[in-house]
């Protein structure tokens, strides 16, 4: 069993729902980012997401076009992330996923990606820019390597869409909130989340996590509360990091505002 | 051959590409388009606006001092600079905002390198009473300031883009950003035969008006078919216009024009089946310039219109089956067929088609009088004149 599907077990046995803090690889070094991970798992988010940076990040609004362009300068590669899973995965356990852009997999190889992410401990992988339609060459590659490949859902997916997505996502589904790119909100999430959810739960048993545009603890915690299995913060938590590179604080200030989204999250499930 | 397949796939080029938000948008754009491709009605006003308004059929002017001066092939010109706005990007402007109106759209939002697509959006929308907003790179804004001004004129809302290489590939990924959230009462009109499916079989439908014309004209005063077929090739829609009616014509060379900037070296030009690999960028896979991890390399041309870093899909296809051939002219090239076509022929070409000259230059007269070539002059060098002056070192 994949580590994503037994974290999701686990937390769905205690009634609670996973915070899955999104950070961008070598944001602004990869030594910063392995220690965020550690110090992220220890303050109890349950599964984290890496981006490795694209010079053409479409499906991203500025914060994480910046932390890109902020990771860029080290010229942070695949094989530089992968090297980073593979160094957090002799201390710990918690599931990683990489997030990034289909090029950046194409160019390296898909069967040479797979089995060195699975060789490295990576647990799954999320394409924005790659729909199921495009993906039958690496679905299975991933699957005979043992990591999940996991395709998004949005507010404009229609019903054959809805059906065709949960059935080939593996480890969760991934519900975008908004029809936008990434990107903090302020206010009140969009109250059609919750019927969402529910629509998408209705047509598979695979856990549904929810992000885009999540970036307050209230927030994270309504969505819990509208049954969200998983609550994917990114922007909001990179702009953390954003105003603190440079300062001894960074991780801290990170940590510390991950831990008060897992309090949020913790609140919203069961009320 | 029928091309794309159902998936939008080119061979193994093409496809869709894209975020899942956009999933549902394209599909219903592209049964738009079917259905209004077998439109009487919809066909009918288009063909009206493109001879009404767009001023078509374009000549296809036989350039007579050229053709002498070179002393080989016989050189016709297929006249898209005369197409209002400068350009033949207004043949596929048009066409999406008419598709766009029907579809109840009622905003279009559109990239831009050189601004010519910027200005035939703006125009068409203008027009049709659309709203309508242009991304355009920082760079290419200061290069291209007439244009801009011209969208403003246009009632154009124009989004300058200071992000990555400040040119036509930044324009597209925010224009794309903006699609991505206003999908509901917006058209991306994308402005060459590239994108995820359906928009580069759309937009080569759309320009095919170009080929299918020159036909008519070079039977009417030839009597038979061209040898050669000049085009320059950024994302390649003027390319394929031209080419698209000719392809199953074997006796037809084609030739598309890249460009190759300062030369071939990385970051220093636009040339993608010289210096490019295979890949996949802003919905499509195609060849595209990308450094040893798969990230998208800075490009530079003189002509902002072929400053950026993929082809389209279906150049790919037939840069490999051999069909059409590919090649490249330098900056240096592009300038010299700039000063020669507008001495001898009294038309200065847009930077983007003199690059399709600087080849012409160097093909015609290794051909024999008897033989025949056609240029695609795809836009007019009027909005290029400020930035000649300033490589020249002239002050205005």
């Amino acid at each position: 069993m994949s580590r994503i599907k037994i974290t999701f077990n686990r937390l769905k046995k205690k009634n609670e729902t996973a915070l899955i803090p999104y950070i961008m690889a070598g944001d602004p070094d990869l030594a910063t980012t392995k220690t965020l991970i550690l110090e992220m798992e220890k303050a109890g988010c349950d599964i984290i997401e890496i981006g490795a940076p694209f010079s053409d990040p479409l499906a991203d609004g500025p914060t994480i076009q910046k932390a890109a362009i902020r990771s860029l300068q080290n010229h942070t590669s695949i094989a530089d992330v992968l090297g980073l899973v593979a160094d957090v995965r002799t201390t710990s356990k918690i599931p990683l996923i990489l997030m990034t852009y289909y090029n950046l997999i194409f160019h390296y190889g898909e069967e040479r990606f797979v089995n060195d992410a699975a060789s490295a401990g990576l647990d799954g992988v999320i394409l924005p820019d790659l729909p199921p339609e495009e993906a039958t060459v690496l679905i299975p590659l991933a699957k005979k390597a043992g990591l999940d490949t996991i395709f998004l859902l949005a507010p404009t997916s229609t019903e054959d869409r809805i059906k065709l997505v949960c059935k080939v996502s593996q480890g969760f589904v991934y519900y975008v909130s908004l029809t936008g790119v990434t990107g903090a909100r302020a206010g009140a999430v969009q109250s059609s989340i919750e019927e969402s959810l529910k629509k998408i739960k209705a047509a598979t048993d695979k856990p549904v996590a929810v992000g885009f545009g999540i970036s307050t603890p209230a927030q994270a915690s309504q969505i819990a509360h509208w049954g969200a299995d998983g609550v994917i913060v990114g922007s909001a938590l990179v702009k953390v990091i954003e105003e603190h590179v440079g300062t001894p604080e960074l991780v801290v200030r990170a940590v510390e505002f991950a831990r008060t989204l897992k309090q949020g999250v913790l609140a919203g499930h069961g009320n | 051959m029928s091309m794309p397949d159902k998936k939008g796939h080119y061979g193994i080029y093409g496809g869709k590409f894209a975020p899942e938000t956009l999933m549902p948008a394209l599909a219903e754009l592209e049964a738009a388009y079917l259905a209004a491709r077998k439109d009487r009605e919809f066909t009918a006003e288009l063909e009206f606006y493109n001879r009404e308004f767009i001023g078509r059929p374009t000549p296809l002017y036989f350039a007579r001092r050229l053709t002498d001066h070179l002393g080989g092939a016989k050189i016709y010109l297929k006249r898209e600079d005369l197409c209002h706005t400068g350009a033949h990007k207004i043949n596929n402007s048009l066409a999406q905002v008419l598709l766009a109106k029907r579809m109840g759209k009622t905003r279009v939002v559109a990239e831009t390198g050189a601004g010519q697509h910027g200005v035939a959006t703006a125009t068409a929308a203008a027009m049709f009473g659309l709203d309508c907003e242009v991304y355009m790179g920082t760079d290419d804004v200061a290069r291209q300031s007439l244009n801009v001004f011209r969208m403003k004129l246009l009632g154009t809302v124009v989004r300058p883009v200071d992000l990555g290489s400040k040119t036509l590939k930044d324009a597209i990924n925010e224009a794309m950003r903006d699609w991505i959230t206003n999908v509901a009462n917006t058209h991306y009109v994308l402005g060459t035969v590239f994108g995820p499916h359906p928009f580069p079989m759309m937009v080569r439908d759309f320009q095919s008006v170009i080929g299918r014309e020159a036909r008519k004209q070079i039977m009417k005063f030839e009597g038979k078919l061209p040898d050669a077929m000049i085009a320059c090739v950024g994302g390649g829609s003027n390319a394929m216009g031209l080419f698209h009616e000719f392809l199953e014509e074997p006796s037809i060379k084609m030739y598309g024009v890249e460009a190759g900037g300062l030369g071939i070296e990385r970051g220093k030009h636009a040339a993608r089946f010289a210096g490019g690999s295979l890949g996949v960028l802003q919905g499509s896979k195609t060849f595209i310039l990308q450094d040893q991890d798969g990230q998208i390399e800075l490009t530079h041309s003189v002509s902002a219109g072929l400053d950026y870093a993929a082809v389209g899909p279906e150049h790919a296809f037939y840069h490999d089956s051999g069909r059409i051939e590919y090649t490249y002219a330098v900056d240096e090239e592009a300038m010299e067929a700039f000063d020669l076509l507008s001495r001898l022929e009294g038309i200065i070409p847009a930077l983007e088609s003199a690059h399709a000259v600087a080849y012409c230059l160097k093909l015609a007269p290794t051909l024999g009088k008897d033989k025949v070539v056609i240029v695609n002059l795809s836009g007019s060098g009027d909005k290029d004149v400020m930035q000649v002056a300033k490589i020249k070192g002239v002050e205005l």
